[in-house]
Parts: structure tokens; sequence; C-alpha cells
């Protein structure tokens, strides 16, 4: 009686395994076989048209048998590179004023706020960066308001919920020991922050920059609303800017041929940018 | 040999991946019992699609029109795969695709627009080609205030774009190589990816320029008049007026009863009489 139910039991457990593990996979092979799809689609062009020509050339007339995407690689880039600088600064801050200056009651409020506006969808905040962020920089700064500067302002918000959930974790997990003995010193609060727990979270804190980073790299939506999406090497903050995800955007609608072709190999690169991203963030967080 | 239908496999997957919807609700007229035509193709040909359908399901009310978007090559290629019964395209059909039996159902002229207090009212040609191509940079230049232009374009592959190029970046002494003569686009223009976005563009900033489907101009901004021409209806139709494209239906071989009956509707003094309702130029 009990060795049956023992084995029935054990049954129960492998199959339940089994199918947790058939599961995991599942969303394992999904992601290969898109990143499978789109090498396949992308290298004939690749090949074709060169790797270096096309990373590395300014002209992008797909039509016209001109593949280079340098604009949007250095696009993406700067509007990524800024928009987490703007994300960084006012995630961290606002983490560790959450994690070692707030009240509890004050936390209990602002933690699911930021929260929600990770929740947003992107082309709301695209919607307000064209209603009021781009007129408001045409107006007060000049040129076409669609520009390198709306467009990182807003990723910089979007990037926001990413940096201050994991960075506010990584202090959070710093040894309030640690904390304790800075004080035990005679270091004032603010000098524990910035001399012990911020040394200490430094890791997760890169990482969460990073991941932020992943997140403004890949943004879309948002990006082709208020970037102008403009084919030159972006010069100055109020210039328009195409990135590599709005490049495949705006265009595949109509792409046929090797202008699909070419959009698929921008989704290579993309690819190739976020898994370099994300292994940096995976080797940072391990280190401690 | 399989790896070509891999290919094609691959190329069906992508049209499904495009428009998500696109596929899917495929109700083909083809099989039994369902009396049901799929459309998909240009999306400057969607809406007036949709006008159509409505007003043949409503004279109809069995039969189910469904009209999708994709783009006028999305749209190519889906009626060549046999995947929807009738296509769009608001450009015309490349050689390789010449195997299509083309219907135009009506004219689309495509208007230079400026803000609505630009004091600008007309280019010529040439002008339009010099300030698309980022050669003329103030409105200065052409009689306006003193402001530099802000140029917006459609997107690669766009045919409201294609058949802009065509008319005014290309100099039309060299019809032969039209598509290869066209001067590119100022590399700072902006670049949107539907008339309704150049419009919202034109329409607040008082410094920009842009071309939409002549059907889509409202109050808020204002349509040049090129070489002195407005785009009047006549004009469009007569052809005097300089940019101006035909919108198709295509099918590929024998078509149901219920696809050809809905391109007649199409072509129908009530049907062509709709379209002209929504600001496009009849074709008869």
């Amino acid at each position: 009686m009990t060795y049956r139910h023992k084995r029935l039991g054990l049954i129960v457990e492998k199959s339940v395994q089994t199918t947790l593990l058939l599961i995991a996979f599942a969303a394992v092979v999904v992601i290969f076989l898109i990143a499978v799809f789109i090498f396949w689609e992308g290298t004939p062009l690749l090949i074709k048209t060169g790797v270096w020509q096309f990373v590395a050339s300014n002209r992008w007339e797909p039509t016209r048998g001109h593949y280079g995407i340098l604009p949007m690689i250095v696009g993406s880039l700067e509007v990524t590179f800024i928009a987490v600088l703007v994300g960084a600064i006012f995630g961290l801050a606002c983490a560790i004023f959450l994690a070692e200056f707030a009240p509890y009651w004050c936390v209990r409020i602002i933690k699911p706020l930021i929260e929600l506006l990770a929740g947003i969808p992107s082309v709301v905040y695209g919607f307000m960066g064209v209603v009021v962020l781009v007129p408001l920089i045409r107006r007060a700064l000049g040129g076409p308001g669609f520009s390198v500067l709306a467009a990182s302002t807003i990723l910089g918000l979007m990037v926001l919920p990413t940096i201050i959930a994991i960075s506010l974790d990584a202090i959070r997990s710093v040894p309030s020991s640690y904390r304790e003995g800075s004080l035990a010193l005679g270091a004032t609060r603010w000098q524990t922050v910035y001399r012990v727990v911020l040394p200490s979270a430094r890791s997760g804190i890169v990482a969460a920059f990073i991941l932020g980073m992943g997140r403004a790299v890949g943004e879309t939506m948002a990006v082709i609303m208020v970037a102008g999406n403009a084919l030159t090497l972006p010069t100055s903050l109020l210039q328009p800017v195409r990135t590599l995800t709005s490049n495949i955007a705006l265009e595949m609608g109509y792409a046929a041929g090797d202008h699909q072709a070419a959009l698929f190999a921008t989704g290579m690169v993309l690819f190739v940018i976020i898994a370099i991203l994300n292994t940096l963030a995976l080797l940072l967080a391990r280190r401690r | 040999m399989s790896l070509e239908l891999g290919r094609r496999a691959a190329k069906v997957l992508v049209l499904l991946s495009y428009a998500t919807a696109f596929l899917l609700p495929c109700a083909h007229c083809r099989k039994n019992g369902s009396q049901g035509i799929t459309i998909a193709g240009s999306t400057s040909v969607q809406p007036f699609a949709e006008r159509l359908a409505e007003l043949y399901m409503h004279a109809h009310p069995g039969i189910r029109v469904n009209v999708q978007g994709g783009g006028s090559s999305a749209g190519i290629m889906a009626v060549r795969n046999h995947v929807c019964d009738v296509g769009m395209s608001s450009r015309e059909l490349h050689k390789d695709e010449s195997a299509l039996t083309s219907i135009p159902i009506a004219y689309d002229a495509i208007v230079i627009i400026v803000h609505i207090s630009n004091p600008v009212h007309n280019l010529t040609v040439g002008q339009a080609r010099s300030v698309f191509a980022g050669r003329i940079r103030n409105w200065q230049e052409l009689g306006g205030p003193n402001l530099k232009i802000t140029v917006v374009t459609r997107e690669e592959g766009s045919g409201t774009r294609a058949s802009f190029e065509e008319h005014v970046m290309a100099d039309n002494a060299q019809l032969e190589s039209q598509r290869h003569s066209a001067e590119p686009f100022a590399a700072d223009a902006l670049v949107q990816d539907s008339n309704g976005a150049v419009r919202e563009i034109v329409a607040a900033d008082e410094a920009a320029i842009g071309y939409i489907s002549a059907g889509l101009v409202d109050d808020r901004v204002r349509a040049l008049s090129l070489n002195g021409i407005p785009a009047s209806e006549e004009n469009i139709r007569n052809g005097t007026y300089p940019i101006s494209r035909r919108f198709l239906f295509l099918t590929a071989g024998a078509i149901c009863t219920e696809a050809k009956d809905f391109i007649d509707f199409a072509l129908s003094d009530s049907g062509q009489q709709a379209l002209a309702d929504e600001g496009l130029t009849r074709v008869r």
C-alpha cells in the first residue's frame, strides 16, 4: 500500500519535472528559432554587400541597392547612451533615496508608482513626446523638435523603472553590518552611502544600467514617434536621428526582396548589440 | 529545391509576422461554403477599399469583404501566392510582377503641403525638387518668412514616396531610368511612415513641408499648386496636375464570382462616386 503510494508519488514527481523542463526549453527554443530565422534571412545580403560596407557606409537607399546602416548604429548608440545617462542619474538617486533615506510609508507610495511607470505602453510615451516634448524643444531650442534630445529624454523616462528596481535590489542586498560599521566609525549617513554602500553594490548597479541600456536599444515605437528618423549622422542633440529598431519598423511594411533582407540584417546587428549588452550585464552581476 | 521551398515558406512566414492579423482570418471565396473575399495590400488604398467594402457588404449582406493592409509589395506577394483574392497596390507593377492582372480603380494625386500660415502658395516642380533635396533650405528663398525649412518625407519603400520620387525628384527629361536618376532626399529630412503622421507634423510646424495623398488634406494644412496648377479634381483627371498615381486592384489568374462582382462594384458608378467622395479621382 505505502509502497504503491510512494511509486505513484514518484511518477507524478517525475512527470511534473519533465513537463516543466519542456516548457522551460520551449521558451529557449523560440528564442533560438527567432535568432536562426533572422540570421537565415539577413546573412545572404550581408555576404552580398559585405559586412564592413553594411555597418560602415552611411548611404541607406535600399530601393537603389545601397545598404549602409552606420547612421542608425551611431543613432541607436547615441540615443541609448544619453537615455541611460538621464535614467542613471535620476534612477540611481531615486534608488538611493528609497533604500537608505526614505521612511517606510514613502517607499510604500513611490515604489508601486514607479512599477506602474513600467506598465505604461510605449506608444503612450511616444504620444506624450509628440504632443508635449517635441513642440517644447522646437519652440525653446529651435530645429524641428524631432531630435536626439526628444528621443533620449523619452527613453530615459522609460528605462527609469528598470534602473530603479535593479539598483534598489543591489543597494538593499548590501549587508547592514557594513552600514553599522561605517556609522560606528563616525561617518555620516551620506558618507556611508557613497563610501561604503554604493561601492559594495557597484556590480548590481552597473548591471542595472546595462539592462536599462538593453531596454533603450530595443525600444521602437516611442522612438519612431519622436526621433524624426532622418538618415544623417547626428552631430547635434537637436538633429533628427534614426535608430536600428526604427529603421526596421518604419520600412518593413513595404520592403521586399533585398530591402527586406537588409532589414533582417539590421536586426542581426541589433541582436549582436543586445547579446553583448546582456552578456556584460550577466558578467558584472556575477562578479561580487 | 528544398532550400528554395524553405525560403518560400520563410517568405510566407515573414508576411505573417509583418501584419499580424494579416493572413489568419483569411476567408477564401474559393473554399466551399464560406462567402468571403479577402483584399490585402497598400495602406494607401486600404481606407478606400474599406469604404468600398462597407458599401458592398451593405448591399450584399451575405458576403464578407475582409480588407487588410501590409503595403503594396506585400499585397502583390499575397495575391501572387493566392493568400488573398484581390491585391491592392498604389504603385505600378514591376516587370517581374506583370503576370498579375491590374485593374485601375482611381487616381490619387499627391500634394505638397505646408503649414496653413505659410505665405507660399505655389512652387515649380524644380523648386520642389530643390527643397526636398535640401538645396533650398530657407523659406526666404521661396518668398516666405526667414525660417529654416523642415522637410518631411516618407520611408523608403512607401508607394507615396516612390510616386513622389518619380514625378518630382527625377528629372523628367530622363524618363528611361526614372527611378535611378531620381535625386536623393535631403539627408536630414524627417521620415514618417504614414500620410497621417506627415500631415500632423506639417500641421504643427510652421516651417515644415511634406507630401501626402490629395484625399487626406484637411484644413490645418495647405496644398500647394505645382507649376501654377492647383490639385483640383479636373486637373488630376486630365493629367495636367503633375503628381498623380493610379490605385490598382490586382488579381492572379481566374477569380471567383464574388471577387469579380466586388471589382465590378468598385468600377460601377456608385463605387466610383464613393471613391470620389473620399477624395480620389474617378477613372471612369
